[in-house]
């Protein structure tokens, strides 16, 4: 299926959850509410004609200073399919208000949204609604912040951690 | 000087001259600068010649700890924790910048300088150090493991 294909068969079935689709040099993404996104990956995951039996990719964005979108939700949590069985990819995304910041999980249909989360949540400080085991991936528990927000300061300097006693 | 002060003077020197060229080093590898410090090592530069040629990789055979390439937060409690192992005498190299300053990973991961951790006798600046300024590192280290009380 090419990508025009893939996001008419989302809407037709997931399209009151669909807030957006658009294409970029043949990378096809659709924008999708949160209430929506698990839904919708499972969809993707079990139609036949999708078979996107592959998370490659789970991350988020911080667009508080991406210019023009400074007012709009202030996250993006972005979900890269692919499907072996047919190659071919589709891009889905969720926005994330920086109040109220949790996504549901995906950890439910592939195993490997485990780790990919709790990196999410390491870096970006985006909680998963459901994740079995939500805790720090790359940094130590003691670590204070987020790093990869954008308003983590570059020169911020971080307690050195001792020895567990 | 009396009787006793020349002979421990003396007993002083040949041990200083005794430990600089027995020189067992752990190898603290942890990044790029692994491949210069193995190049170091290699026959090319042979660090053999300056007694330096047999790393042991348990820290309670070593002497100096060479910490090779740079230290995140998540590394600095193991690296205290080799370094808490050695026995007496010991020193410490720090090889190439990231050790020294931290470098140019001024970021959230990244300790600034091991000395933030442990005491260090030589610095080794270089991104990553020629084989030429390792070696002159190491005969500064000789130099300062010569010089100077021993204890025993």
């Amino acid at each position: 299926m090419d990508g025009h294909a893939i996001l008419a068969r989302l809407r037709e079935r997931c399209g009151d959850r669909i807030l957006a689709t658009h294409d970029y040099r043949g990378d096809h993404t659709a924008v999708l509410s949160r209430e929506g996104i698990v839904s919708a990956l499972t969809f993707c995951r079990d139609d036949a004609a999708l078979a996107f039996d592959l998370l490659v990719d789970l991350t988020a964005v911080d667009y508080s200073r991406f210019p023009g979108r400074e007012d709009g939700p202030r996250f993006e949590v972005v979900y890269h399919l692919y499907s072996v069985a047919h190659n071919h990819r589709v891009r889905l995304k969720v926005p994330v208000e920086q109040d109220d910041a949790v996504v549901p999980t995906a950890s439910g249909l592939w195993p490997i949204a485990n780790w990919q989360e709790r990196e999410v949540w390491d870096m970006f400080g985006i909680r998963f609604d459901g994740h079995p085991d939500l805790r720090r991936l790359l940094l130590y528990e003691e670590f204070e912040g987020h790093p990869l927000r954008k308003d983590y300061p570059i020169n911020r300097r971080q307690p050195l951690i001792g020895p567990k006693v | 000087m009396g009787v006793g002060a020349f002979f421990t003077g003396k007993l002083d020197e040949a041990i200083g001259w005794a430990r600089k060229y027995s020189i067992f080093q752990y190898p603290f590898v942890t990044a790029c600068c692994g491949m210069e410090y193995m190049a170091t090592a290699c026959s090319h530069y042979d660090v053999d010649r300056f007694g330096a040629g047999l790393p042991r990789f348990s820290p309670r055979q070593a002497d100096v700890l060479f910490v090779v390439g740079t230290i995140s937060h998540k590394m600095a409690p193991v690296l205290k924790r080799i370094y808490d192992q050695m026995c007496e005498p010991k020193w410490v190299v720090a090889f190439g910048v990231c050790t020294c300053t931290g470098g140019f990973y001024d970021n959230y991961a990244t300790v600034q300088g091991i000395d933030t951790i442990i005491p260090v006798d030589v610095y080794i600046p270089g991104c990553p150090p020629r084989p030429e300024s390792v070696i002159d590192g190491l005969m500064k280290l000789q130099d300062k493991i010569a010089v100077g009380t021993q204890r025993y």
